[in-house]
């Protein structure tokens, strides 16, 4: 006997398209949401991030740079994640998402001041999510002018008193109209393929059981697997449509670039897709009806939301929230998302989201094996 | 590939299913309780006995779709315990509630069937199909706008293109019409000879005697079975007929007699039953002094009227009033 019949898997396949097919309504609805979901969401959010990574490149180790750094770090916007030694090492940070800003202070810094040069104070910041950036950027000037004031008293009052001692750069990389729907639309592909691809796998399945298909279905030899597979299969070409759909309604109604590696989203978005329909596949095996799979789906929607860096940005959560968000498949593909499209990168940039979200599903498809009952218990 | 039966079976007199001591526990209350059975091999084998007595569930413990909560068995030789795929692979189970793809066609859910047993030339079975169905014309109507009737037949068509050395048949006929019936008893019959063998859960009378093999169960236990003509000795029912004038109100008066048990009518005839002989031989003694003109005549029960009295205990099982506890 083999483990794995071609036949039966194929057998299951055909029957999820055809049956698919027929139930135009849930179909549908499952190109009609996304779109929906896109306007509303495109339009709408907003939000106060503070404690936002960020990395030094000292040129200038003056009472006054330091001042500068201090003022920023106690506004409670900004947290200072270490220093960078290169124009390359901001920028990679910037890229690979270990930070959202990077502060330059050019050399003599002070000597310009004092003799009122008006020296440039740098600060790239990565507006992929504009919504972590925008308020912080805001308080920036602020900021540095209280801490200029502290600075020179005393003899170098003066100074501090003359207009502009020195200029604040924000260099906006990525997104440099900071359009909130630039940050959200890659974010909601990631939200509403898990939405729809856990909710449906979840109802197709149990569907079987409440419809009492499930018994005959289990009478016959089929393996686990090839149910599974089966049933799985049809949904990823769902997920495929919603995604080209979501790319090009992103592009003409929010002129949502893309900027990076076609192939790195490619590989990402499958692996995403997969462990999406095993969640689904998984709570089937959990739940009875289809009601309960509807409200199952719902309650693991909850957390991707709010806790994969969607709502709010990660980097600003508490610690605990963080090591939820970071098991949340959602929270390493919208990762995924923002740095292939926004800012431009490749295959070697995303490995590290990428193992995470392997990782989550070869757990989720473990237990769901587990789980498949092959009786009627 | 699939495993024959003869891998494993090799010698014919083994029966084709074997439990002892078969145990189902629902929420504390053995629906099954410790049920002994022997089905042999090439038999019809008819399963009777009252709404929730454990029928169904019987019969899916049989097939491996459901683990008993205690006993051993097993069905064409695999154990039911151990070997559930293979069990699958060689028996035909035809549920009670029709469980087939009421959003596929016809023809759909007859190829994927056949496609879950990795039927060969499958196409040519389907075809064959649909044609001894007599639907070849429907093939492409969706299963779900059949009528009940034919939505049973479908079913049951659909577990046999495999050609299954057992059939598990869970009421294979409800709501099916006469002549359908007929039609379906020809092909068990017919199967039978070919060495399948058959096990069919009803409640028609009529089905239940052309068994060759039966079983009663009540309340989870299994209370008569053996070979239909042993039956009505097992059951020992003794049954008077009585044939003359006023026969309706005769009816009457002895059903509310408690010491009869059964009174059915046959034609011009009633049949008086119940399986306290002395207490209906008193009866039909008053009775007889006060019409001369009927004709009493005591015979060995048979197997109609057996039937008519096990089915008669047709109340649910584990309804609300509940069966015997476990
Ligand atoms: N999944 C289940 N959970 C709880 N109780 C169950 C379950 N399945 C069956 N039962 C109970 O077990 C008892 C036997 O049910 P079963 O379906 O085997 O009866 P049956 O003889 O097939 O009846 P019928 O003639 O009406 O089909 C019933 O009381 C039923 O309520
Ligand atoms: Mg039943």
């Amino acid at each position: 006997m083999s483990w794995f019949s071609v036949s039966r898997f194929g057998a299951v396949l055909y029957k999820e398209f055809i049956q698919m097919r027929r139930d135009r309504m849930t179909f549908a609805m499952m190109i009609g949401i996304p779109i929906l979901q896109l306007v509303m969401f495109g339009y709408i959010i907003n939000s106060d991030p503070h404690h936002l990574p960020t990395l030094i490149e000292m040129a200038d180790e003056s009472p006054v740079a330091r001042a500068v750094l201090s003022g920023m770090e106690t506004s409670d916007y900004f947290k200072f994640e270490g220093i960078v030694t290169s124009a390359e090492e901001g920028d990679q940070a910037l890229r690979d998402g270990t930070a959202n800003f990077v502060v330059v202070i050019p050399p003599n810094f002070e000597r310009d001041i004092v003799r009122g040069l008006s020296p440039k104070l740098l600060v790239s910041a990565d507006a992929s999510d504009p919504t972590a950036v925008g308020t912080a950027v805001g308080a920036l000037s602020g900021i540095i002018d209280t801490a200029v004031k502290q600075t020179f008293q005393g003899p170098l009052a003066p100074v501090a008193g003359q207009p502009p001692p020195f200029s604040v750069v924000v260099h906006k990389q990525f997104n440099p109209a900071s359009k909130t729907s630039l940050n959200i639309v890659p974010g909601l592909i990631a939200v509403i393929l898990a939405m729809t691809m856990v909710l449906i796998t979840a109802i197709a399945i149990v569907r079987e059981t409440e419809r009492g298909t499930m018994e005959t279905l289990i009478a016959t030899p089929v393996r686990p697997l090839e149910v599974m597979l089966g049933k799985i299969l049809p949904y990823v070409v769902i997920g495929y449509i919603q995604t080209v759909v979501f790319l090009i309604a992103g592009k003409l109604l929010f002129g949502v670039p893309f900027l990076g590696s076609g192939l790195a989203f490619f590989i990402g978005f499958n692996l995403y897709i997969v462990v999406n329909l095993a969640l689904g596949f998984l709570i089937s095996t959990l739940v009875r009806t289809q009601m309960q799979a509807m409200q199952a789906s719902f309650m693991t929607i909850l957390p991707t939301i709010l806790l994969s860096g969607f709502m709010f940005p990660y980097a600003g959560m508490p610690g605990w929230a963080q090591v939820i968000g970071s098991a949340i498949p959602a929270t390493h593909f919208l990762r995924i998302v923002r740095k292939v499209m926004l800012k431009g990168a490749h295959l070697a940039d995303i490995t590290g989201d990428l193992r995470a979200i392997a990782i989550i599903g070869v757990v989720i498809m473990l237990i769901s094996m587990l789980r498949y009952r092959q009786t009627l218990d | 590939m699939s495993t024959t039966p003869a891998d494993s079976v090799s010698d014919r007199s083994e029966p084709a299913i074997v439990v002892k001591g078969l145990t189902k526990i629902y929420n504390g209350k053995k629906v099954v309780n410790e049920v002994d059975m022997s089905v042999p091999k090439g038999a019809i084998y008819g399963f009777i006995g009252p709404n929730g007595s454990g029928k169904t569930t019987t019969i899916r413990m049989m097939c491996a779709l459901l683990t008993p909560d205690g006993g051993e068995g097993h069905t064409l030789g695999y154990d039911i315990h151990k070997d559930a795929r293979a069990i699958k692979e060689n028996v035909g189970y035809m549920t009670q509630k029709f469980s087939l793809y009421g959003d596929l066609t016809i023809r759909e859910n007859l190829d994927f069937m056949a496609r879950m047993y990795r039927v060969k030339n499958r196409k040519k079975v389907v075809d064959e199909t649909l044609r001894t169905l007599g639907l070849e014309g429907r093939g492409k109507q969706l299963a779900g706008t059949l009528s009940g009737g034919w939505k049973q037949r479908l079913a049951l068509a659909a577990c046999m293109q495999h050609k299954p050395a057992l059939l598990l048949l869970d009421e294979p006929t409800a709501g099916v019409d006469p002549k359908a019936r007929r039609d379906f008893w020809d092909e068990i019959r017919q199967l039978s000879k070919q060495g399948v063998t058959v096990l069919v859960s009803t409640h028609y009378m009529d089905e239940a005697v052309q068994c060759d093999y039966i079983a009663y169960i009540a309340y989870g236990k299994k209370l008569i079975d053996g070979p239909a003509t042993e039956i009505p000795h097992q059951v020992g029912l003794t049954t008077w007929r009585v044939s003359g004038p006023d026969l309706v109100q005769l009816e009457e008066e002895l059903r509310a007699d408690p010491r009869v048990e059964q009174v059915a009518r046959f034609g011009a005839q009633l049949h008086v039953s119940s399986t306290d002989s002395a207490g209906l031989d008193a009866v039909v003694a008053e009775k007889s002094g006060e019409n001369d003109a009927r004709k009493w005549e005591k015979k060995e029960a048979e197997l109609e009227e057996v039937f008519i009295y096990l089915m008669a205990t047709a109340a649910d099982n584990f309804g609300v009033n509940g069966g015997p506890s476990a």
